[in-house]
């Protein structure tokens, strides 16, 4: 350890700088020229800065038939590009004590690079970052390298009862729809070399980009880099258009698939609910906190959980997607007491559906949800998912500042109201994948 | 190989690199502070101010081998044990309680250390304290609780390891490689023996091993260090030491061969596990080739672009995934491991060649400066990285203390990472990688049926 002496001399180095930082997270918000959207939080506590590009280029936007093509596109930006081989890619990020990643989800294609803030390790950094924006190869050699990877780690994923159930539960959730419609070996197979330069043209452009930056940059020079950034993107295109709503299902199906070879039954209950931009989105999530979203003290948990030895792990969640997410109740139990483990979290949700939660715990959750709010803020990674997040769907600025009010402002009947109006028990997909006959 | 209470995802980013930055930017790092108390329980504090929040971790020096045969799993279960009451705060009342400050609890298990945390706003610290205080002495384990909760285990292990034939091919691995030392037994415990376990031999685990003197209680995050010096005297001072059982070495004899195995199981791809067994750390000062391999294992598998990945998975397309693994710091024996799944159509024998292959060219000759430079300056990177996180550091602090080292050790440890020369990773690739010392496990894919 340093001498006394020298401690004492960084502690005040801390504190000042800890001074300087330590108001509430200010998000500054802006439009590069090109029509990006930025959004960045200063952050000089530590040497470290962290961008992240969000474009609307999610498996939503994926063709019928070609499942897969977003992740793939997103996969493949960093494995070479602007001349450099996807080794010298990471080389240089390594050398620099950088990390970028790509990749896609349902709703969009995120580019993110860590990395040091001093001047030369970050130049070096983002200078590869800039040319995966600019200049992705998509080499037909990495494309079907990677493309054989990933159809046989989907076979090999489908041997296991999880992956199953998950995709049997989205297939059913969405019918038609692409939140449903994973990929498979045989839509890899469809995708043409051409279709991922198709694809990066078309939803890889500065309108169709948000751009979040968090750490130690001042303001012009985060203005400097998102322009930089920006203007290395392709031309603009006219923004992408997304599928019709899924439709809401009228009746829920019930689907049960063997794996003989699996001790647990995997059982999935749910059905599409939410979109971002729902107004019942904070109703949603405090009565989601109490039915299965609250760890250890959720219904749920304590009725299947710990009345009852069921299950190791048993919970719900609503996610809030471009267009409604789904609502999901998820559990495993031994397989021979699928029956009696389905029938008590049917019966918890039922009743909560009923009677709604008690005052005591709404007051609870609240007590929870907006005394723990300053957790999801407590490093440089947080606050650039959070800031992310706001400006990806479009929440206002104050989001952060206003969210324990919201949490504390959620009354018995706005959940009620809520979950009758999303979740109905007659609509309920239902996802058995292991049980006994 | 750790096993959760539950939804503990976040500790699956706890791998190796235990480690301190230092260079130009320690000058203005974080401040850490240490005291004993006169219950001998190790307290250390570090100050973190860039957010109201407070990490506590108190972590336990016992874990699973620390266990004797037929009792496997029982210092996992005991962990469970921990949230099902006190005879001041009853079953599921902890979690609520910690909840109700807006906080966030959790506990895990491994092989060398039990350890239970609590994250919340920085003002509410003293309460969490109070809580976990209480439990380190005062457990109820009422059997009705414990009937319900050793079948939440149960199917904790279906999930984990049953149901997951890389993690059985693990389990398997171990019992191999290990035939005295109690690594041998996975840390969730063999199903039989969580058939026969009772609420006797968890609450004769607490008794036994939950005191003070052989607890680090860790606090990181916006708070006074003198503040939470007083905190801890309040809540934890009253305990009373408590002598120990006194467990035997069980070294494991040398090994005088390879050992083979094959697990069967559900899947479409076969997999590898090849592990050395190989020294791990004891003193900061000690012998090199622990800190050499370290360097190693960054060269075969730091980064995408790393030896492993760009000749088997990415030139030669032999393996559809690839990596190795290797931890130094650990109460027991320590393994490096290379693993992966071989391309459809070719062999897990084929994939054990090439592994091999890749040590051997290390051994004949050696790495380049690049390379060696390029790991060092992702560990120096890291070393920042790290700070961005106030229960990333607690963990980092709690689990070097368990382990016999202090705070000051991360800095040396990193300290001694620098002095490693390609000479250094060469002699250890020529001289640590004997099939002597080597456990081959391979999945055997069966159809699902």
């Amino acid at each position: 350890m340093l001498s006394k002496k020298l401690r004492f001399f960084f502690l005040c180095g801390v504190f000042a700088l800890a001074a300087a930082v330590r108001a509430e997270v200010v998000i500054e918000h802006w439009q590069t020229p090109t029509g990006a959207k930025v959004y960045f939080v200063q952050s000089a506590a530590l040497p470290i800065l962290d961008v992240e590009l969000d474009f609307a280029a999610g498996a939503i936007f994926d063709p019928p038939q070609k499942a897969g093509l977003a992740a793939t596109v997103g996969a493949l930006l960093e494995m070479g590009a602007g001349g450099m081989t996807e080794t010298e890619i990471s080389d240089r990020l390594a050398d620099a004590g950088a990390y970028l990643a790509s990749g896609a989800e349902d709703d969009l294609a995120r580019v993110s690079l860590r990395t040091l803030a001093a001047p030369d390790k970050r130049e070096a950094a983002i200078g590869v970052l800039e040319a995966v924006l600019r200049e992705p190869h998509f080499a037909v050699e990495v494309f079907e390298r990677e493309r054989a990877r990933s159809i046989a780690a989907i076979r090999d994923a489908l041997t296991r009862p999880a992956p199953v159930a998950q995709r049997a539960f989205r297939a059913a959730l969405y019918p038609g729809h692409p939140y449903g419609n994973a990929a498979t070996p045989e839509s890899l197979a469809a995708i043409q070399p051409s279709d991922l330069r198709d694809f990066w043209r078309a939803h890889y452009f500065a309108a169709n980009a948000n751009i979040s930056i968090v750490g130690d940059l001042q303001r012009p020079a985060a203005e400097a880099l998102a322009e930089r950034l920006a203007a290395a993107l392709p031309r603009a295109a006219s923004l992408p258009v997304l599928p019709a709503q899924p439709e809401r299902a009228s009746a829920g199906t019930k689907t049960r698939l063997p794996h003989p070879s699996s001790t647990q039954a995997h059982i999935y209950l749910g059905l599409p609910a939410i979109a971002r931009d729902d107004p019942d989105f904070f109703p949603l999530l405090v009565g989601n906190y109490i039915l299965g979203g609250g760890g250890f003290v959720s219904r749920l948990m304590k009725e299947v959980r710990e009345k009852r030895g069921y299950a190791y792990s048993v919970y719900s969640y609503f996610s809030p997607m471009k267009q409604s997410g789904p609502f999901t109740i998820g559990l495993q139990t031994r397989r021979e007491q699928a029956n009696e483990a389905l029938a008590v979290t049917r019966q918890v949700l039922e009743g909560f559906l009923a009677d709604g939660p008690t005052a005591a715990e709404l007051a609870a959750a609240k007590d929870y949800l907006a005394g723990s709010f300053p957790l999801n803020l407590d490093s440089n990674r947080k606050i650039l998912a959070q800031i992310a997040n706001i400006g990806f769907y479009d929440l206002p600025l104050d989001y952060l500042a206003q969210y324990p009010s919201r949490i504390r402002a959620v009354t018995l009947p706005e959940i009620c109201a809520a979950f009758a109006r999303h979740v109905r028990m007659g609509e309920l997909v239902e996802v058995i994948v292991g049980a006994e006959d | 190989m750790k096993s959760s209470r539950g939804l503990c995802r976040v500790l699956a980013c706890l791998v190796s690199g235990f480690i301190f930055f230092h260079g130009a930017f320690a000058a203005s790092g974080p401040a850490t502070f240490a005291t004993t108390l006169s219950n001998g329980l190790k307290v250390v504090m570090r100050e973190d101010t860039r957010a109201p929040v407070a990490a506590q971790m108190v972590w336990y020096r016992v874990g699973s081998m620390d266990e004797v045969d037929g009792f496997s799993g029982v210092a996992h279960l005991l962990e469970h044990m921990m949230f099902k009451g006190t005879p001041k705060v009853g079953a599921g009342e902890f979690s609520r309680r910690v909840a109700a400050v807006g906080g966030r609890d959790n506990a895990f298990t491994n092989s060398d250390y039990t350890a239970y945390f609590q994250q919340v706003p920085k003002e509410r610290l003293g309460e969490v304290m109070a809580l976990e205080a209480d439990r380190m002495r005062h457990l109820s384990v009422a059997p009705e609780e414990f009937a319900q909760e050793i079948k939440v285990v149960m199917e904790e292990r279906r999930l984990r390891t049953e149901d997951n034939p890389q993690a059985l091919l693990f389990e398997q691995t171990h019992a191999v490689a290990f035939q005295t030392h109690p690594y041998r037994r996975p840390v969730i415990g063999w199903m039989n023996d969580l058939e026969n376990m009772t609420a006797a031999d968890a609450r004769a685990w607490h008794r036994a091993w939950y005191a003070p003197n052989n607890a680090t209680l860790v606090v990181c995050g916006d708070v006074d260090h003198e503040a939470v010096f007083r905190l801890a005297r309040r809540h934890y001072g009253k305990l009373k030491a408590r002598k120990l059982p006194v467990t035997k070495p069980q070294r494991e004899p040398a090994q005088k061969g390879i050992r083979r195995l094959v697990v069967k199981g559900a899947a479409e791809l076969p997999f590898l596990l090849m592990a050395w067994k190989v020294p791990g750390v004891e003193r900061m000062d000690g012998p090199i080739a622990p800190f050499a391999l370290e360097m190693l294992l960054a060269i075969l598998d730091g980064h995408e672009g790393a030896r492993l990945s760009r000749r088997l998975v990415r030139d030669r397309q032999l393996a559809n995934s690839v990596g190795a693994s290797y931890d130094a710091l650990n109460r027991g024996p320590a393994l490096f491991y290379l693993y992966g799944n071989p391309v459809p159509g070719q062999t897990p024998e084929a994939l054990e060649t090439a592994l091999l292959a890749e040590i051997d060219d290390i051994a004949q000759n050696g790495v380049s400066a690049e390379e060696l430079a390029r790991g060092k300056a992702q560990l120096l990177a890291s070393e920042i990285y790290k700070l961005d996180s106030v229960f990333g550091q607690a963990m980092e602090i709690g689990r070097m203390s368990v382990l016999g080292f202090d705070d000051r050790d991360i800095a040396a440890y990193v300290a001694r990472l620098e002095t490693v020369t390609a000479e250094d990773i060469q002699t250890a690739a020529q001289t640590l990688f004997g099939e002597d010392g080597l456990t081959v496990g391979v999945l055997q894919p069966t159809p699902v049926k």
